[in-house]
């Protein structure tokens, strides 16, 4: 039997997205490869998070204790070597996230896995898995064969659709000791700062509003702030409207930014440079509002409209309004 | 503080990259840089050396081309820099990098090591964490603020929907990403001073016996960048709005 272990990243006592997505390729996965799926949860506070993943795996290996309420790379560690000393997994599946990164770039490197980041396509072919993930900022990709056991593969988020069925019977929960030493760890969490309340983070969102140096000025933001909102998507930003200092750094896009995929990306006075395009050209639909009809990105837009912002997104934003009770 | 800094000469984001018939090959434009990140660590080791004092040692794996960034951070203030020669090995497993620099670093004093997040070619970003481990020693990723208090240091980490804050125990490593601060642009006399300063080369087989990993093969590459047929859509702003609702609506299926 070939075992498949899910990371199950979570906030707030829910899985996040890309735990569903990893879920929905590891299920499909295991049926090919007659492989079991555990999930490998870590928290605080993980009864409802337990709840939410159980109709979908054969096992949860959880660890829970009053502790393990901040991730801590080096707890985390720990905990998974623990683990995988009682079980030889053939493949770990984790988001290519901040915490994804953070925590199997360290495993793979102790353990001495090949490891797979910012994989974004996963197929069968000749009794063997293939790895697809983008060089170069997506310019090419590369197929890799992981040849030895586990192979730990971190993907993009919004890279594999949530699909998932419920199983005939809910999960085997198997609570492990948490055994860590913990006056011999040396980092300690002191907190953590949520930045906006309520909205989707970026690399999450099925629907993000870009705005770029036509913008003009900060305060014009706040219309695609508006306009984010009657499409339940969240803003995003360019390097050149971040650098002149009109969104965060943690608004970028791009390749020295995040990486998004939504449903459906706005460019909005996007003029869309190479590293603008390498962080959102795995989107599903690109629609580009620009007035200069030679900008780049409308090579890389499905729908366009050549024209004033000031005069489009408010036009925009009012049409919408009108729309929405057909939306809801 | 004897700080250490890890750099990658990267391609530029504009480069022409090409893959040649087969999928076994990659060419590419000659047009090179220090990777961005990278740059923000050699940076930020220049500010905790200004205030803590001490040695900033940059050090790169590559072929002699990737000479070039360590001048660039020796022109930037960095006192010494290291080339670990190589000809060719499998630079895709990132790995077998960090078990080199591992063990030219085990040789060297250290309090702090500082790279980048990911380079710009592979995006892995493994080499920073899997450079601690294989040298026993903690690290924080995404670190955009960083605070050194005798011993120990506070970081800021930059995560999807939030900042994580860590305190930890030096000798340490972190990865660096954008808002740390700002890289400096290297002055006439430190570039002049650069060019004089010798770069330390280490040759590969002069490591002795390095744990290479060989459990990645690339199968093939393939060009990807892909353009989308753009549809305009013509007409005054509210005419074009509203068909571009419809569109998304009916045809694109994502309203």
């Amino acid at each position: 039997m070939e075992n498949i272990w899910v990371y199950i990243e979570h906030k707030e006592g829910k899985p996040k997205r890309i735990s569903y997505e990893l879920l929905s390729k590891a299920r499909e996965l295991g049926e090919i490869i007659n492989g079991e799926i555990k999930a490998i949860l870590i928290g605080k506070n993980v009864e409802s998070v337990i709840k939410e993943i159980s109709p979908y795996v054969d096992k949860i290996y959880l660890f829970k204790n009053d502790k393990l309420s901040f991730y801590n790379c080096e707890v985390y560690l720990e905990l998974l070597l623990g683990l995988i000393k009682k079980e030889m997994p053939y493949l770990i599946l984790a988001g290519a996230t901040s915490q994804g990164r953070d925590l199997f770039s360290g495993f793979a490197a102790t353990i001495g896995a090949g490891i797979v980041v910012d994989c974004v396509k996963i197929e069968y072919d000749k009794n063997t898995l293939v790895f697809t993930k983008p060089y170069y900022g997506g310019k090419v990709f590369g197929e890799i064969i992981i040849k030895k056991d586990p192979k730990i593969v971190l993907v993009r988020p919004r890279s594999f659709a949530v699909n998932l069925s419920r199983k005939d019977k809910e999960a085997e929960v198997a609570e492990l000791p948490v055994e860590v030493k913990w006056d011999e760890i040396s980092v300690e969490p002191l907190g953590f700062e949520k930045v906006e309340e309520g909205e989707v983070d970026l690399t999450e969102a099925d629907v993000v509003v870009c705005g770029g140096m036509g913008l003009k000025a900060a305060e014009n933001f706040k219309m695609l702030e508006e306009l984010a909102r009657l499409l339940k998507g969240t803003v995003g930003a360019t390097r050149a409207a971040v650098d002149a200092g009109w969104r965060p750094p943690t608004d970028q896009i791009g390749k020295s930014g995040k990486i998004v995929s939504p449903n459906l990306y706005v460019g909005i006075g996007v003029s869309g440079a190479i590293h603008h395009i390498m962080g959102m050209d795995t989107s599903k639909v690109v629609v580009a509002i620009n007035k200069d009809p030679m900008a780049p990105i409308f090579q890389h837009a499905d729908y366009g409209i050549i024209g004033d912002l000031f005069e489009i997104v408010p036009a925009l934003i009012e049409e919408l309004k009108k729309y929405k009770g057909d939306f809801s | 503080m004897q700080l250490i800094v890890l750099v990658k000469r990267v391609l530029d984001s504009e480069a022409q990259v090409n893959v040649k018939e087969g999928g076994k090959e990659i060419v590419t434009e000659e047009r090179y840089t220090v990777n961005f990140f990278d740059s923000l660590a050699i940076e930020e080791a220049l500010r905790i050396r200004e205030v803590h004092g001490g040695k900033v040692t940059a050090i790169t794996v590559g072929t002699s081309a990737s000479k070039e960034v360590l001048r660039t951070a020796m022109a930037m203030g960095v006192d010494e820099s290291i080339l670990v020669h190589v000809e060719d090995y499998s630079w895709y497993d990132p790995l077998n990098t960090a078990a080199i620099l591992a063990k030219v670093i085990k040789t060297m004093p250290y309090d702090l090591i500082l790279c980048g997040r990911e380079a710009f070619d592979d995006s892995y970003g493994v080499v920073g964490p899997a450079v601690a481990k294989m040298l026993g020693i903690n690290y924080v990723t995404m670190v955009n603020k960083i605070k050194v208090n005798g011993r120990e240091i506070e970081v800021q980490r930059e995560v999807e929907d939030g900042k994580e804050i860590f305190k930890l125990k030096l000798p340490a490593l972190i990865t660096t990403t954008k808002g740390l601060n700002e890289p400096r642009v290297p002055s006439v006399s430190g570039i002049l001073k650069a060019m004089k300063t010798p770069i330390k080369q280490i040759e590969l087989a002069d490591l002795g016996e390095i744990p290479f990993d060989e459990s990645l093969e690339i199968r093939r590459f393939y060009e990807h960048i892909k353009t989308r047929k753009v549809k305009y859509i013509k007409g005054e702003p509210q005419e074009a709005v509203r068909t571009l609702i419809e569109l998304l609506k009916l045809e694109a299926k994502v309203l």
